[in-house]
């Protein structure tokens, strides 16, 4: 259920927040307990990106990656958009600059 | 405890590292100590502001906010301080010429140091807020280890503090004649590093979507998230993965800046008298 919300609300807040961005692709990761869930999600190679990530804890975090070349500030309960550059086929890594427990990957195929 | 204590730190060193580098540049200048109080005040409770609405910059601009906020405060930094230099660099001559002189000082201090005064503030308030943040929610979190957690978070703030005086001390050794020339250099670099930061974040807003591969890999042989690559990070914008516009925009504040240095310097004066005027 609540599961559904979150997903209703993310699509909504796509819609919303990046309508220009139609086509390209979405990928969410949800932080809670300070840990990335799923901790590695899939992506195709040679496309832009936007990745979404849900903070579901009762703090700040800071979603980085210094492959992605990202770094922002997630309020607690809050939501981030980034947008990465087209990628190629690899792992990257990303993690949460203020609690070193919250790492995971993004899979780029 | 030592975690949060590395935390603040790392946050703490890049602004620590321009508020030195910002002391020793206005040295001597009249009322440049206060200006440089006013600019940390200042910078502390901007940064205070930006983490308490940090939730609603984030969702501004149709989520975008924060991205568009912080390149606009780096490039802000960059303008003012490619107009110090420029400054510095027209006022060279009268500087020399009528140093020791008091109006001239002052008059040198008013115009050349509000510029510094402004990047100490917006530094402080870049580097500020996320510690702001990181420390709020550390008092949030309830817990046993939070206490200890702030305390290893004041410990990091002090020791960054500490990085700032090492910077200022280490600078000012240098003999006042090659200080100004050392530091021209050193903001040069500086600006040319913050508008390469700039540049990632209109490219992680996806504002900018031009020259977005990157240039080069060097996280294996230095990374930027090491202490030193930090510092380098900070001193002369080293980033192990940057894009290619950050390369090109690096490049462009660089050369663009001491270019303009050079053009308004006074053409018939050779600078080398200009140092031995000094």
């Amino acid at each position: 259920m609540t599961g559904r919300l979150v997903g209703a609300a993310a699509v909504i807040c796509a819609l919303l927040t990046i309508p220009a961005l139609a086509g390209e692709t979405v990928v969410q990761v949800t932080l809670k307990d300070h840990k990335f869930t799923p901790a590695e999600v899939e992506a195709p190679a040679g496309k832009p990106l936007t990745v979404e990530v849900f903070n579901q804890d009762s703090t700040a975090a800071e979603f980085e990656s210094k492959d992605l070349r990202v770094e922002k500030v997630t309020p607690a309960g809050g939501k981030a958009t980034v947008r990465v550059r087209p990628l190629k086929p690899g792992r990257y890594r990303f993690f949460d600059d203020y609690h070193e427990s919250a790492v995971g990957y993004l899979v780029v195929k | 405890m030592l975690g949060a204590l590395i935390i603040v730190f790392r946050e703490v060193i890049e602004a620590g590292l321009i508020v030195g580098i910002v002391l020793a540049v206005t040295k001597g200048v009249s009322g440049s100590r206060w200006l440089a109080a006013l600019g940390v005040a200042a910078g502390v409770a901007g940064a205070c502001i930006v983490a308490a609405f940090a939730g609603a910059l984030a969702n501004a601009l149709a989520g975008v906010g924060q991205e568009v906020f912080n390149a606009s405060i780096l490039l802000l930094a960059v303008a003012m301080l490619t107009w110090h230099n420029v400054w510095m660099a027209s006022h060279g001559r009268e500087l020399a010429a009528e140093v020791g002189k008091v109006g001239a000082e002052v008059r040198a201090g008013k115009k050349g140091v509000v510029a510094l005064g402004v990047v100490v503030a917006v530094a402080v308030m870049r580097e500020g807020s996320e510690v702001a943040l990181f420390l709020y929610g550390l008092a949030a979190s309830s817990g046993s280890s939070a206490w200890q957690l702030l305390a290893g978070g004041g410990l990091g703030l002090a020791l960054g503090v500490g990085v700032t005086a090492l910077t200022y001390f280490g600078l000012v050794t240098i003999p006042t004649r090659w200080l100004f020339r050392v530091t021209t250099v050193l903001i040069g670099f500086l600006a040319a590093g913050l508008a390469a930061q700039a540049m990632a974040f209109l490219q992680q807003a996806g504002l900018v979507t031009a020259l977005e591969n990157t240039a080069w890999n060097t996280s294996a042989i230095l990374s930027d998230s090491s202490l030193f690559g930090r510092v380098l990070h900070t001193l002369i914008g080293y980033t192990d993965q940057p894009s290619q516009l950050q390369v090109a925009a690096y490049l462009v504040v660089l050369i663009g800046g001491f270019a303009l240095s050079k053009a308004f310097a006074p053409s018939h004066t050779p600078r080398r008298r200009v140092a031995a005027a000094e």
